[in-house]
Formats: structure tokens, C-alpha cells, sequence
């Protein structure tokens, strides 16, 4: 049977509920287990084999000797697209992904970030 | 009073940078009073070059790219390549694999025909639905978001098999959220028959007969609504289709009713076949290890897309990376029947018969044809000759990104 306004029952109900969707910057609802956000280098794990800068597809991500047996990586947030593929190639485990995801930045330098553990501040960063 | 067939017909251009359409596309209308008379489509303003771009990226590389063809059948698209990959390379997946691509592939599914329903109700000036369908939308977005590391671009396939495993929590949060769901779109399934002013504004428009849609070669939803029961699933089950059981929906009314109605129809099997997913499961490893390089060969590989059937063509030369790679995207397919759904009628049904195939008209976007009014004939020209070409263009029009170019190759 078919009428006009079927929905209406609806609509009323709605106006009694709660809204659905989230006040975004004041309240977070939080990324799910596993999303794929910035990363997160173990230097300690790295050997420099370079298998993650190999198979990454934007070539963000660049590891650089800087001592004896010490590496950093650079990773450029604007060009990572997220897709995790490095910590697949990474023979040692010495990548990771965190739920971060709010990397934005007003000034493009600053999305070129450092992960070393050796150097705290650009970790934070 | 003035008759309408006093006057000449009136040829109207809509697109490429239109209000009313969400990618660039043109359309020529040939209008007489408020009758379309003829109509003609012209793609092309959206040319990404990523079947170039692939050739000059290893095979996981080039996944990733594949992937961002589309941002809603995007599983879609990483499927049917790596499908022909591992065709060409001679690997068999694992079980517990092929469920994991059938789980994914069907969840994209049900978001995208939601998002359709939400689109096709806006189109029609019912913006209530699209409000609610897209809430409703937002469970199988969060779902697909745990299980796969992101809301769009799910990253879950790879070369021998997919990247992340289900666990046993995430099997019933997946259960929990398709009860959900099913509620919701057994609604929408009585609102879509029940609600009187849908179904007059739906009824009769955007008609494509069986014998059009045959020779038109129409795929998907808008092949199914007329009559035609063609799904790749079925016709050619890849991933575990073959051993799950689900029924092809297709309907005779031949209008835009009845793709809406084989979409929600086919909500219902989605939700039916993640169950028989998550039951049948097999326990077992999800990744094949394979070698980074694809022996020579060639291979196509066909897919059911929400939108319809996705086609890849892949050849190897040996290398760690492809020779060639053709993307067909449902749209193309799709594209040719529009016209004919638009003759003889009414200019204001024009969006919604647009909306109604469910157009993609970016990841469409595959080849650019110039056409050399000089030397008639064909030649072939090599990329730097293109590129070069590009920039002498730009010089001459007064745009020169030289400087441009210095401070980008500093920047990076």
C-alpha cells in the first residue's frame, strides 16, 4: 500500500533522538585498533636494508645512515598516502603505524619529519 | 500562443563545470520546448594517465595506485589487478584469502549502493533519504575502517593474498553491524515500494529496453534492472562466489524504479553472503609468499563492481614492473545507454537518469584520442615528444613553469 509522506514517522522519531553525528574538535570519538596513521620508527630494529623505500609507492619515506649502525628516517606527511606497505617490507619491524591521523600543517616544511628516538624533539614533533 | 514546433531545437551545453554534476563530463542536449531531442556525452577532462603511471611502478607500488582509481569501488579496482597478477605469475591464494576479498569486496558493496540510494534521493529532490542512509552508511564505513585500516582506500590486497587477518571479536562486530544494517535497508525496501511520491517520480523514466541494454552492452545494476541477468559472480566466480550461495537480483521494469529496486535487492544478498562468509571461513595462513618479479605473460581479469563489470588487462614482460596496463571501468560500459535513456524525455529527469547508472566518470577516464587534422592517418609519438609539447603549449599561452618547477625540485 502506498502513500505520501512515509518517512514522516521517522522524521518525528528522529527529533526525540540524540544527533548522530559528533561535535569534532571538542569531543573525539577516536580511531579504530589498527588504522593506519603516521608511523613510528625503531631505529635500534633498523639495519638499512631500504626494502620500505623500495616499495613505497609515493616515496615518502627515506632512510639515511647517520652513525655506525645508526639510522633515521624521513618521512614527507604530504606525500605518505597511509597505505602501511613499508611496515609490511620491513624485514626487521622497525616501522609501525600509529591511529594519529591529525597531521595537518600550515607551513610545508614542517611536514617533513625526522623519526628518531635519539633525537627527542623531532619525534614529538 | 506559441506551439513548440515553431521552434528550431535548441542545443544546449551542460558540463563540463557544471552546478549540477559532481565531475567534470559534458553533455550536449538538443532540446525542443522542454523535450530532449538528442544528446550526445563527452568524457575526457579528467585524464590521470595512471595506466602510464603504472608502467613505471613495481607491482606492489602500482596496487596502491590501482587502488585510488575510485574512491568507492576502489577494493574493486585492487581486486581485478591483482587478480591478473597473480594469474600471470601462476600463484593460487589461499582460502581463508579469497574469503577475506569476498568479505571486503561485499561490504563495499553495501556502502556504495547506500551512497547510491542517498545520491538518487537527493537527485530527486528527497533529501530526507539522503540524510538517513548516509548516517546508516557511516556503520559499514567504521566496520570497514577496523578490518581494514581505513574508511576509502582499504589497502587489504597485495600479491599472494590480503595484508590483515579477521579475528574472532571483529567476526561478531561485523555480525552486530549487519543486523543493523538489514534492519535499516528492509525500511528503505518498504519505503521504495511503500512511498508514493518515489515511485511516481521514478516510475517510466530513464527506460532502456532489454534489447537496448543488450546492444548497448550495459553492465551492472543497469543491465539487471533490464531484465539481463549478468554478474560476474555468477557467470564467473572469482575470489569464493563459487561456493557461496546468493541469488542474482534483476527486475523487467527497465526504468530507474527498477535499479533502485535491484539495489536494494541487492543490499539484502550482501548482507546475506558476509554471514555465509563469516561462517564458512576457513582458518589457515592469508599470504602466499611470491617473487618481486612477474614472469612475461598476459592475463585480463573480470570483476563485479557495485557499479557493474570491472575489466583489467595486465601484461608482463619479466621485470618488476608491468608493460602494460588497461583499466575498463564500469562507467565506460555504462556510459553509451544514457543517451539513449534521455531521447524523448523531459530535461528535469536528465540527473537522475545520469545519477542512475551510478557514474564514475574520473576513474572512466582512460585515453585521450587527438585526432591530427593535417596529416590524416594515425602516428605514434613518445612520451618525452608529448611532454615537451606540454610545456611549448603552456609557453606560448604566456604560463611558464620553469620557476615553478626549480622550487618544487628544492622542496622535495
Amino acid at each position: 500500500m502506498s502513500r505520501p509522506g512515509k518517512i514522516t514517522r521517522l522524521l518525528i522519531q528522529s527529533l526525540f533522538k540524540k544527533p548522530a553525528t559528533v561535535n569534532y574538535p571538542a569531543k573525539r570519538s577516536g580511531m579504530p585498533e589498527g588504522f593506519r596513521g603516521k608511523l613510528k620508527f625503531n631505529p635500534q630494529m633498523c639495519i638499512g636494508c631500504k626494502m620500505c623505500m623500495r616499495d613505497c609507492p609515493s616515496g615518502a619515506i627515506e632512510i639515511r645512515k647517520i652513525g655506525e649502525k645508526q639510522f633515521e628516517a624521513e618521512v614527507n606527511l604530504a606525500k605518505c598516502i597511509y597505505c602501511g606497505q613499508c611496515v609490511d617490507s620491513c624485514l626487521k619491524h622497525a616501522l609501525e603505524i600509529t591511529a594519529e591521523f591529525e597531521l595537518a600543517k600550515l607551513d610545508p616544511a614542517q611536514l617533513k619529519v625526522i623519526l628518531n628516538v635519539v633525537n627527542k624533539d623531532s619525534l614529538e614533533e | 500562443m506559441h506551439d513548440v514546433h515553431d521552434f528550431e531545437d535548441v542545443k544546449i551545453p551542460i558540463g563540463p563545470q557544471h552546478p549540477a554534476l559532481k565531475e567534470p563530463e559534458s553533455f550536449l542536449i538538443s532540446l525542443r520546448g522542454e523535450k530532449i531531442t538528442a544528446s550526445s556525452v563527452r568524457l575526457g577532462y579528467n585524464h590521470r594517465g595512471i595506466e602510464k603511471a603504472c608502467e613505471e611502478r613495481t607491482y606492489t607500488q602500482g596496487l596502491y595506485l590501482i587502488e585510488r582509481i575510485c574512491g568507492i569501488c576502489s577494493h574493486s579496482h585492487s581486486t581485478c589487478f591483482v587478480q591478473a597478477v597473480e594469474e600471470i605469475a601462476g600463484i593460487e591464494i589461499t582460502a581463508r584469502a579469497k574469503y577475506l576479498r569476498t568479505l571486503i569486496g561485499e561490504l563495499e558493496r553495501i556502502h556504495s549502493h547506500l551512497l547510491w540510494l542517498g545520491v538518487a534521493g537527493h537527485e530527486i529532490g528527497f533529501d530526507t533519504l539522503l540524510m538517513y542512509t548516509w548516517r546508516d552508511r557511516e556503520v559499514v564505513m567504521d566496520l570497514l575502517a577496523t578490518l581494514t585500516g581505513n574508511r576509502v582506500n582499504y589497502g587489504i590486497n597485495t600479491v599472494g593474498g590480503v595484508r590483515r587477518d579477521i579475528s574472532h571479536k571483529q567476526k561478531e562486530e561485523v555480525l552486530k553491524a549487519i543486523d543493523i544494517l538489514e534492519e535499516r535497508t528492509k525500511y528503505y525496501i518498504d519505503l521504495a515500494k511503500g512511498e508514493t511520491t518515489l515511485i511516481k517520480r521514478l516510475q517510466g523514466v530513464g527506460v532502456l529496453s532489454h534489447e537496448d541494454a543488450e546492444k548497448l552492452d550495459a553492465v551492472g545494476p543497469t543491465a539487471r534492472a533490464s531484465g539481463i541477468e549478468r554478474d560476474v559472480r555468477k557467470d564467473d566466480p572469482y575470489a569464493a562466489y563459487g561456493e557461496l550461495d546468493f541469488k542474482v537480483i534483476s527486475v523487467n521494469s527497465c526504468d530507474v524504479y527498477g535499479r533502485t529496486l535491484v539495489r536494494l535487492g541487492e543490499l539484502m544478498e550482501s548482507f546475506s553472503l558476509v554471514r555465509q562468509v563469516i561462517r564458512k571461513i576457513p582458518d589457515g595462513s592469508i599470504l602466499v609468499k611470491s617473487a618481486r618479479k612477474v614472469p612475461a605473460g598476459e592475463a585480463v581479469s573480470r570483476y563485479e563492481a557495485p557499479r557493474g563489470e570491472d575489466l583489467h588487462y595486465v601484461r608482463a614482460n619479466g621485470t618488476e614492473k608491468p608493460d602494460r596496463v588497461k583499466v575498463r571501468a564500469p562507467t565506460l560500459a555504462n556510459i553509451q545507454s544514457v543517451s539513449k535513456m534521455l531521447e524523448d524525455r523531459y530535461l528535469a529527469d536528465m540527473p537522475i537518469v545520469i545519477a542512475a547508472i551510478d557514474p564514475c566518470f574520473s576513474c572512466t577516464d582512460r585515453l585521450v584520442a587527438v585526432r591530427d587534422t593535417k596529416n590524416k592517418g594515425s602516428n605514434t609519438v613518445v612520451w618525452e615528444t608529448i611532454r615537451l609539447q606540454g610545456i611549448e603549449w603552456y609557453k606560448n599561452k604566456g604560463i611558464d613553469f620553469t620557476s615553478l618547477n626549480e622550487k618544487l625540485t628544492k622542496l622535495s
